[in-house]
């Protein structure tokens, strides 16, 4: 049971208590769907996880910056929370990553990689930043269709600046001033590559100076900040303001995937400096302090969130495997027999 | 299609492409053609001369000289609901877009089984004969229509420029729309009036004939036809079939001539490995074997990277119609 | 002297220009390299540069005007010592009119597509002629033309290839086909008199011997079909049962006689020669022999093995009769076979007794008997036709006293067996009896040799076979 104590004033920028703490359970609730892939996958029951801890904070403030049925969504695969927090089935993370023929791609793509259409959440493939063009040409149809109050959301990594599309993509967005905002989520790490080996310059949005485009940075730690920082940006796109490229920085906590092993280019002790980092901590502390929430309350969420995510997990194992005659479908529309 | 209008229009080819997106951008106000130098100065061919004035900046879009995402914003555009073409100046510069369009266009659905679909047709000008050296000069089908989710049509009579275009425009899956340099001013031809279009995936008999079967597509269907001509001087029926389609290729019309005449020669510009005269060889052997009468032959552009600037380099690598006659011959009387 | 400035091609893919502005008239003065006229194309627009100094002599096409790249537009006069010829106008984008030379010998062009196959050689003699499908043709049958042999039942060691070097096409399968199966089996082949028996002459028409059957690979080949029964009375007008007044369609195996027959004629200068044969000891020889014969071997003793012996061992002694005419030279053949033209219903075969040479006189009596049945039968198969040297034909048992046969297959001889006839014949001492007498006719390729050796060759046949008498068997 929260007590509404104002004593110490904080800067919640518009969001409600209740915001506050769906911002916490979305932060708890990526976490362990994000270990349950690691644990299935050391358990051997799934080949293949990613990793998204330490970037609950983006992703649950960016959520909320979110315009549900409005904006649209372009991630990448480290965006599992923020999918989930504009509206996607938690269940459908863990259909990727049993790679289900019930998910909505049928099974196709590696896990963390989604689509919604009907939400708003644009489908992308693995390549780094090759969905960055495709987020400009949809905040141009926007723009082209006269659509104010909408918005493109396009994240990606500290890595996929250094892509030629990338650069391609957000030039683009800058000559023509699209609606849409360049989120990256600045983990200091490329898989291996530190951000010193990435670029020459320390923070990322310097390089918004570079296209004319405006820019801004953030605390990727408190999801709070990022709200307001994208909730800002978005809401320039939205009335034809122009294009934002922000900063939000956080720390990668674990390896890049299953398959790597972050052990072999990085030190335990720094690593471990950056838990100071956590986002979810951070945010937990905040809600204490203020007495948005309690220890126990806390326990309860932790409790919930597991179960279902137990469950989620359970009834995903549940369903079978795409059936084989599925790897012909929706290679061009209607029917269509490949030769073999 | 029924046609709007009775009557035809004598057109060129580069004309029957103009008039084809004119039409297009007329009717369908989600249509919009991006690339380098499209707009003001109107395209290198001067395709789409006016069309900035007319249609306007939004849809009209002088692109950065940025060819990867020249495709890729239009796969953005594409997947959100506009009808992008996208244009790459010359075949030649086709390259840094590889990702785009065989990495995302051909993937778009696949990989979202169906939830995203990207109707983006890509128009490029490829093909030689015309001093266009090492970068102005290259067939680049090859490269592409190994990729399962994409389309790829290289028409080159006017009448077939606008019966596909159309269609690539009106397809909901990727289409590179692959347009000749040569055969722009070179070839006229009457062009029906109004709108129509042809389905893509069919090959058309140019020329009937039962002695030997020849297939091919872009400037060499011409050679081919005028070859087919010579022989036929001399009482030697040759049936001459012009792709138009690469992928889909139309299997069916080249088996059923195949079995007419039980030979069956390959005439293609771009480099012989590996080109669509081997995947035609393969199929008519796993599906004809036993209609075959002699082995199958395919006249193809050396395998070297391009050709030279130099008429001689450029005349070696391309084939002359008199050699396309020859092998006929040669073929007939096996 | 005056040179003649063309339209040239400002740009890819254009293929005309229009005279935007002349700028200079006729006889301005104009320096090499200096604009003198503004082309213009949809394109582009450009001035383009004088090849040579001179005067402008004459405009021919008018400002305004358009005209095809290549079109003379201007003459300009040269004036300067070393005013050469030159070229039509070279502005950037214009093709060269004159090649300028390799700077490196251009390489051989790699051949497109597959190596034409190796041309085997034809035997010697004719394309083709007489030699039908050897066994390099064979092995070069496509997939169309074995599938189409397989359906319509045709033997292609019989059909004639109209193909490059011989080739069996699809076409020349179809075309047997049209024919009716036995009209491939009888590709090459042509009637021949039964053999029977010598009688009295009967007033029979002559049917002269012609070219050979084909010529077969070695190795299994599948048995020929049946021959056809005689066309039914049907008022069709057919080789066996002709309408005068009608056209008898061609069969194949006319068709294919016909060429044949042509072909030897034409190629092989024929000439002619006999000798008469006393047969009397040798007939006596016989009617002793045969009812035993018959006994024991199963076959029927005839003259004609006795006669195919004796024409084994005159061709060792005249070897240029076993031997066939080429340009290189005339090829004198190893291998002693011997055809024996045989009559099969209308149709006609040359089956071969190989390395005739070994065989007796009762081994050749047995393996021409087996021929011939085979022959009649439609059995006969790829080895029993091929390789003939020399042929025998028993022209007399249809009751000819005189033959002229054709030569077969490129061969340097062939041979006629004529009617047995009871004549008076002025023997030893003056004195007539009343011998058996058979006329031996002898066609030879006078390519190969002359009159001089045929004749020896025919005496010592002759010799050889009135001395029969005492042959051991």
């Amino acid at each position: 049971m929260a007590k509404a104590v104002e004593s110490l004033a904080f800067e919640r920028h518009g969001l409600s208590d209740e915001q506050l703490r769906w911002m916490l359970r979305n932060m708890h609730l990526q976490r362990t769907i994000d270990n349950r892939g690691f644990q299935l996958n050391r358990q051997g029951k799934i080949p293949f996880a990613t990793g998204s801890e330490g970037h609950e904070g983006i992703h649950a403030g960016a959520a909320l910056a979110f315009e549900r049925g409005k904006d649209v969504l372009v991630p990448y695969y480290r965006d599992a929370g923020l999918c989930i927090g504009v509206g996607m089935e938690p269940i459908d993370v863990l259909l990727g990553m049993f790679a289900r023929g019930a998910e909505r791609q049928g099974g196709r793509q590696f896990p963390s990689h989604f689509t919604h259409r009907a939400i708003g959440i644009m489908s992308f493939s693995s390549i780094i930043a090759a969905h960055c063009p495709h987020a400009a040409g949809a905040a141009y149809g926007m723009k082209y269709r006269k659509e104010t109050g909408r918005a493109v959301l396009c994240c990606f990594g500290d890595g996929a600046t250094s892509e030629g599309e990338w650069h391609e993509a957000v030039n683009f967005s800058a000559v023509h001033n699209l609606p849409i905002v360049w989120l990256c989520e600045n983990n200091e790490w490329a898989i291996s590559t530190p951000r010193e080996h990435q670029m020459a310059i320390k923070d990322i949005v310097q390089k918004a100076d570079g296209y004319g485009m405006r820019g801004s940075i953030c605390d990727g730690s408190d999801p709070i900040a990022v709200y307001q920082t994208v909730k800002d940006a978005l809401d320039r796109a939205r009335s034809s303001g122009g294009p934002t490229l922000v900063e939000a920085k956080c720390y990668r906590f674990l390896s890049h995937t299953t398959d790597d092993d972050d052990r072999t280019y990085r030190s335990r002790e720094e690593v471990e400096k950056h838990r100071s980092l956590d986002p979810i901590l951070r945010h937990e502390r905040t809600l204490l302090e203020h007495g948005l929430i309690t220890v126990e309350e806390i326990e309860a969420l932790k409790k919930d969130v597991l179960r279902e995510v137990n469950e989620i997990t359970d009834r995903a194992e549940a369903l079978p495997y795409p059936d084989p005659s599925q790897l012909y479908v929706n290679v061009y529309e209607g029917t269509h027999e490949p030769w073999r | 299609m029924a046609l709007a209008t009775a009557g035809t229009t004598t057109m060129n080819n580069v004309e029957a492409v103009r008039h084809t997106l004119y039409e297009a951008l007329k009717a369908d106000p989600k249509t919009l053609i991006m690339g380098e130098d499209v707009g003001a100065r109107g395209n290198v061919f001067l395709i789409t001369k006016g069309f900035l004035e007319e249609f306007g900046p939004e849809r009209i879009i002088d692109t950065p000289l940025a060819e990867a995402s020249i495709v890729g914003v239009a796969v953005g555009m594409a997947m959100e609901g506009l009808r992008p073409i996208a244009e790459i100046q010359f075949a030649d510069f086709i390259y840094p877009a590889f990702n785009q369009i065989v990495g995302e266009a051909a993937k778009t659905r696949y990989r979202s089984n169906g939830d995203y679909t990207c109707p983006l047709v890509i128009r490029t000008p490829y093909g030689g004969g015309v001093r266009g050296a090492l970068s102005h000069s290259v067939s680049i089908e090859a490269l592409f229509y190994h990729v399962p989710g994409l389309k790829i049509v290289a028409p080159s009579f006017p009448a077939d420029i606008k019966g596909l275009l159309n269609a690539a425009i009106d397809d909901p899956d990727p289409v590179m729309f692959l347009e000749h340099k040569k055969t722009y001013r070179l070839v006229k031809g009457e062009v029906p009036n109004g709108h129509y279009t042809i389905p893509i995936g069919k090959a058309e008999v140019k020329i009937a004939g039962d002695a030997l079967t020849a297939v091919s597509y872009g400037l060499y269907v011409h050679q081919a036809i005028e070859a087919a001509k010579q022989l036929a001087a001399d009482g030697l029926s040759v049936e001459v079939i012009d792709l138009r389609s690469i992928r889909p290729m139309d299997r069916t019309t080249i088996l059923e001539s195949v079995r007419k005449t039980r030979k069956l020669l390959i005439i293609q510009e771009d480099n012989k490995f590996g080109g669509i005269g081997a995947e035609i060889s393969a199929m008519v052997v796993e599906e004809a074997f036993f209609d075959l009468d002699a082995p199958i032959r395919r006249l193809a552009g050396p395998d070297v990277p391009a050709m030279g600037y130099a008429q001689t380099l450029e005349e070696e690598f391309m084939i002359p119609t008199s050699r396309m006659a020859d092998t006929m011959r040669e073929m007939v009387a096996f | 002297m005056a040179t003649t400035i063309t339209m040239p091609q400002l740009g890819e893919s254009v293929t005309e220009g229009t005279v935007a502005q002349w700028l200079k008239k006729p006889g301005d003065a104009i320096e090499k390299y200096e604009p003198f006229v503004e082309i213009s194309t949809d394109k582009v627009t450009a001035e383009v540069p004088s090849p040579v100094s001179g005067v402008l002599k004459e405009i021919i096409v008018k400002e305004g005007d358009t005209v095809p790249t290549g079109t003379a537009i201007a003459v300009i006069d040269e004036v300067g010592a070393a005013a050469a010829q030159t070229a039509p106008i070279d502005s950037p984008a214009v093709e060269p009119q004159t090649r300028p030379p390799h700077a490196t010998p251009a390489p051989a062009r790699p051949q497109s597509g597959p190596q034409p196959p190796r041309p085997f050689v034809a035997r010697p003699g004719s394309r083709n002629g007489g030699a039908l499908n050897p066994p390099e043709v064979l092995r070069r049958v496509s997939p169309a033309v074995r599938r189409l042999a397989r359906e319509n039942n045709i033997d292609l060691t019989t059909v004639r290839g109209s193909g490059e070097h011989g080739r069996i096409t699809a076409n020349d399968v179809l075309a047997a086909a049209a024919q009716g199966p036995a009209a491939a089996m009888a590709a090459g082949i042509m009637a021949a008199p039964e053999i029977r028996q010598p009688s009295a002459p009967t007033p029979t028409p002559l049917r002269p011997a012609a070219p050979s059957a084909p010529i077969q690979p070695k190795g299994p080949v599948p048995p020929a079909a049946p021959l056809p029964p005689a066309a039914a009375a049907s008022g069709r007008s057919t080789y066996d049962r002709p309408i005068p007044g009608t056209l008898v369609p061609l069969t194949q195996a006319r068709k294919i006689i016909a060429q044949r027959m042509v072909e030897s004629k034409h190629t092989a200068p024929h000439a002619w020669t006999m000798v008469e044969v006393d047969v009397t000891d040798l007939w006596n020889l016989r009617q002793r022999e045969k009812d035993k014969f018959q006994r024991e071997k199963g076959v029927a003793l005839t003259l004609l093995p006795f006669f195919i012996h004796a024409v084994v061992q005159s061709l060792k002694a005249y070897p240029l009769m076993n031997a066939r005419f080429t340009d290189e030279g005339i090829q004198v053949l190893k291998e002693i076979n011997v055809g024996i033209a045989v009559a099969a219903g209308s149709n006609l075969m040359v089956p071969v007794i190989r390395h005739a040479d070994n065989y007796s006189v009762a081994g050749l009596a047995v393996e021409a008997a087996k021929l011939i049945e085979k022959a009649r039968f439609g059995k006969v198969g790829a080895d029993d036709l091929t390789g003939g040297t020399f042929t025998v034909n028993n022209t007399g048992s249809n009751g000819s006293v005189l033959s002229a046969p054709i030569l077969n297959g490129g061969q340097a001889g062939i041979v006629t067996m004529e009617a047995v006839v009871k004549r008076p014949v002025v023997v030893d001492d003056d004195k007539i009896a009343i011998r058996s007498m058979m006329n031996v006719c002898l066609s030879l390729d006078h390519r190969v040799v002359d009159g001089a050796i045929a004749s020896a060759f025919l005496v010592d046949l002759k010799k050889r076979i009135e001395k029969m008498s005492q042959l051991a068997l």
